[in-house]
């Protein structure tokens, strides 16, 4: 494993103006709001965390498909962000993507090897048919079916499709948003193990982003825990689970029921309450505050402090919540 | 609490889909019970048929295309297959709700929250305007609700998936049914609401005494919750006992293979998650024999050449497991 820096992101901050409220006007929505991770060669960051966190988000501000407000996306230490037209398009073809709905994300009308062999043809390639073979072959399709549609498939064989697609290029990088939470348990296996199996030949990294921890664990080298627009608490993997410090990363573990029928029932649980608060008015203080199960008086006023500190070589947690039960 | 009466008694159900002209039988001669006070488990892959197993129960199959062919639904001793439509809709709800899979489909845009629960008191239950409005309340305290006096006035654009959810389970609870059935009640849902609503549904359980049938294609969710567990696969039942049976003593390999294709905290990730290769065969073209010898990983020469028979035996008590599959590895 190198320790070469593919993806370095800092302090981002991408918010949304929606004008839905009629009587206050603008609305802001803090999606991202003051974000950092550091991603290295052939490594996987996890990021995860309840729906409306902000990590579609992020994916989109990397993959410019959002406008970010402030805040730096290093690509192999280049800003992102500074970029423009044929320069940024250039830097862009290294980033590939998954996403979650293999149904959507694929053109109906095209034929599989169109669908595959498309970027290379932006890129100015001609002759991509033996490529387009290998590559099918690679995430383990028939590589005869090239010429059919994508409604001939089934939903893990489209995504296996959209992972053919966003190899093609040989990205450094590959955003995955929710790659296997629309799939069953028995084909999701089968796209961890492919996902797993091609970052090991072609050491690319992973910003793999999932609401389920235990899918994140099984891929990721690091994880962050995304609320309200905030990592809360960032460590490698093994030490977020181990040793998970903040409120929100203990509950978010214990609320996945484990496949095992003794262990759940020796279990204590209390499940959190109420919902995620809306990211166009978060708490004062400690974002987590109005769902923490022990808040301190000072945490209740808002006083506590945000931002992340290091406990221990490569552990951050919210400085907020270095003391918190 | 529980006990050995079956509330309801699912005998050889058979569903089937007509598609292009041709007769597809989905939901294959199924047979299961449930006492009171019981949650039972029906866990399989998308499209084996747990959807349409729960519509057949609820007298909802849509006709057409969809048509039950034959079998038994007793509940308290009476077959409601027999039943005339106007009969079933008063079972439906004050005997069995349902709390169906996408909840941002199954609540009306155009009516207050409120409004949607006090019409079915005033139909089903016979109740004033005013008590239905207290019982509202009330049933939307039961479910976690906060400010149920305000919430009622709402709609459900303003409410999130998971407070629709828990105005799904008021509804569903409404006339106090005697078996709940909730399909996939927090697939779309986060892990922290999934536990939320989960905890709910156990909670109410154990106080009303009703029965659950819980469908769902997460096995943690039953490791935690189901008494017993019934494992469909294209359109059967291959695979039926008590929760810790088919976990720590699963017999058929599709169930095997399940539990094992489940990435676990509690695992080494650094170990290839095992899987189940291919895919659910295409009931239009299935021919004979064991349902699941395209994807077996030890099919014996007999079960290729279809030749092995499909039906539950009891090969412990209450652990039921396909015949052609008893010997199988
Ligand atoms: N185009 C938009 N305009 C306004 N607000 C938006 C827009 N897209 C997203 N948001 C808001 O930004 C916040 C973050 O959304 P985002 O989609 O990044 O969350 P997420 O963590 O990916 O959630 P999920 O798990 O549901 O996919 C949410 O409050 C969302 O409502
Ligand atoms: N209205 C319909 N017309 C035709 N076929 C249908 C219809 N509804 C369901 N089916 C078919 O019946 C089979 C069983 O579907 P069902 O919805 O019961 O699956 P399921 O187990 O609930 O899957 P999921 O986990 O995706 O919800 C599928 O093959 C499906 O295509
Ligand atoms: S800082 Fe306070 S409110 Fe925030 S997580 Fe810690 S104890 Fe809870
Ligand atoms: S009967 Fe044969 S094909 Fe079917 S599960 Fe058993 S060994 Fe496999
Ligand atoms: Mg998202
Ligand atoms: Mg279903």
């Amino acid at each position: 494993m190198s320790n070469k820096k593919i993806l370095e992101i800092k302090d981002l901050k991408v918010f949304y103006e929606s004008s839905r409220s009629f009587f206050t006007g603008k609305n802001i929505v803090k999606a991202v709001n003051g974000l950092n991770i550091d991603i290295n060669q052939g490594e996987t960051f996890g990021l995860v965390g309840e729906s409306g966190s902000g990590k579609s988000t992020v994916a989109r501000a990397i993959l410019n498909l959002v406008k970010s407000n402030s805040g730096e996306i290093n690509l192999e230490e280049e800003n992102l962000l500074k970029l423009k037209g044929s320069k940024l398009r250039s830097k862009q073809k290294q980033i590939g993507a998954i996403f979650q709905d293999p149904y959507s994300s694929l053109n109906p009308r095209m034929k599989i090897k169109d669908i595959i062999a498309e970027p290379l043809r932006v890129q100015g390639k001609k002759d991509v048919e033996e490529d387009v073979k290998n590559l099918l072959k690679m995430v383990g399709l028939d590589n005869r079916m090239d010429n059919r549609f994508p409604h001939e498939f089934s939903g893990g064989q489209r995504q296996r499709i959209g992972i053919a697609r966003a190899i093609s290029t040989n990205p450094k990088l590959i955003i995955c948003d929710e790659p296997v939470s629309a799939l069953d348990v028995s084909v999701q296996a089968q796209i961890l193990n492919l996902l797993k199996d091609l970052q090991k030949k072609l050491n690319i990294s992973y910003l793999f982003i999932a609401h389920d921890l235990s899918v994140v664990k099984y891929l990721s080298l690091k994880i962050g825990v995304m609320y309200l627009g905030k990592i809360v608490e960032m460590a490698d993997s093994e030490t977020i689970f181990s040793n998970p410090m903040h409120p929100y990363t203990k509950i978010l573990i214990n609320s996945i029921p484990v496949p095992d029928p003794k262990i759940e029932r020796k279990k204590k649980f209390i499940p959190i309450k109420g919902d995620i608060p809306s990211a166009s008015n978060p708490p004062a203080g400690c974002v987590f505050r109005t769902r923490c199960p022990n808040p301190t008086s000072d945490c209740k006023d808002g006083k506590s402090e945000m931002g992340l500190i290091e406990i221990e070589p490569d552990h951050w947690v919210d400085k907020c919540c270095v003391n918190c039960k | 609490m529980k006990n050995n009466y079956k509330l309801l008694d699912v005998k050889n159900l058979r569903t089937a889909f007509n598609v292009e002209g041709k007769d597809v039988t989905v939901v294959n001669d199924i047979s299961f019970n449930l006492s009171p006070g019981e949650i039972v488990g029906l866990v399989g892959e998308s499209g084996c048929g747990k959807s349409v197993t729960a519509l057949s129960l609820m007298g909802l199959v849509p006709d057409p295309p969809g048509k039950i062919l034959g079998g038994e639904i007793f509940l308290e001793g009476k077959d409601l297959l027999k039943f005339s439509e106007s009969d079933m809709e008063k079972v439906r709800g004050k005997e069995i709700g349902m709390i169906f899979q996408e909840p941002m489909t199954s609540l009306n845009p155009v009516l207050t929250i409120g409004k949607q629960i006090t019409e079915i008191l005033e139909l089903h239950q016979d109740m004033s305007k005013e008590e239905a409005i207290n019982e509202a309340i009330d049933l939307l305290k039961l479910v976690g609700l906060t400010d149920p006096e305000l919430r009622i006035n709402d709609y459900p654009h303003k409410l999130s998936g998971g407070q629709r959810q828990r105005i799904m389970i008021a509804i569903a609870l409404s006339c106090k049914p005697k078996i709940l059935i909730a399909d996939e009640p927090t697939t779309a849902l986060d892990v922290t609401i999934q536990a939320q609503i989960l905890e709910l549904i156990q909670k109410l359980s154990n106080e009303l005494g009703t029965s659950v049938i819980l469908i769902t294609h997460n096995l943690g969710i039953l490791a935690r919750y189901a008494h017993k567990i019934n494992v469909m696969y294209a359109g059967h039942l291959i695979e039926s006992g008590t929760t810790d049976e088919i976990f720590y003593n699963p017999k058929h390999p599709y169930t095997a293979g399940l539990l094992n294709s489940v990435p676990r905290l509690d695992l080494d990730p650094n170990i290839e998650l095992p899987t189940i290769k291919g895919e659910v065969p295409n009931l239009a073209e299935f021919n004979e024999g064991c349902i699941f010898k395209t994807r077996c990983p030890n099919p014996t020469n007999n079960c290729k050449d279809g030749k092995s028979e499909m039906g539950l035996i009891e090969v412990e008590p209450g652990h039921l497991v396909d015949k052609c599959c008893v010997n199988c590895k």
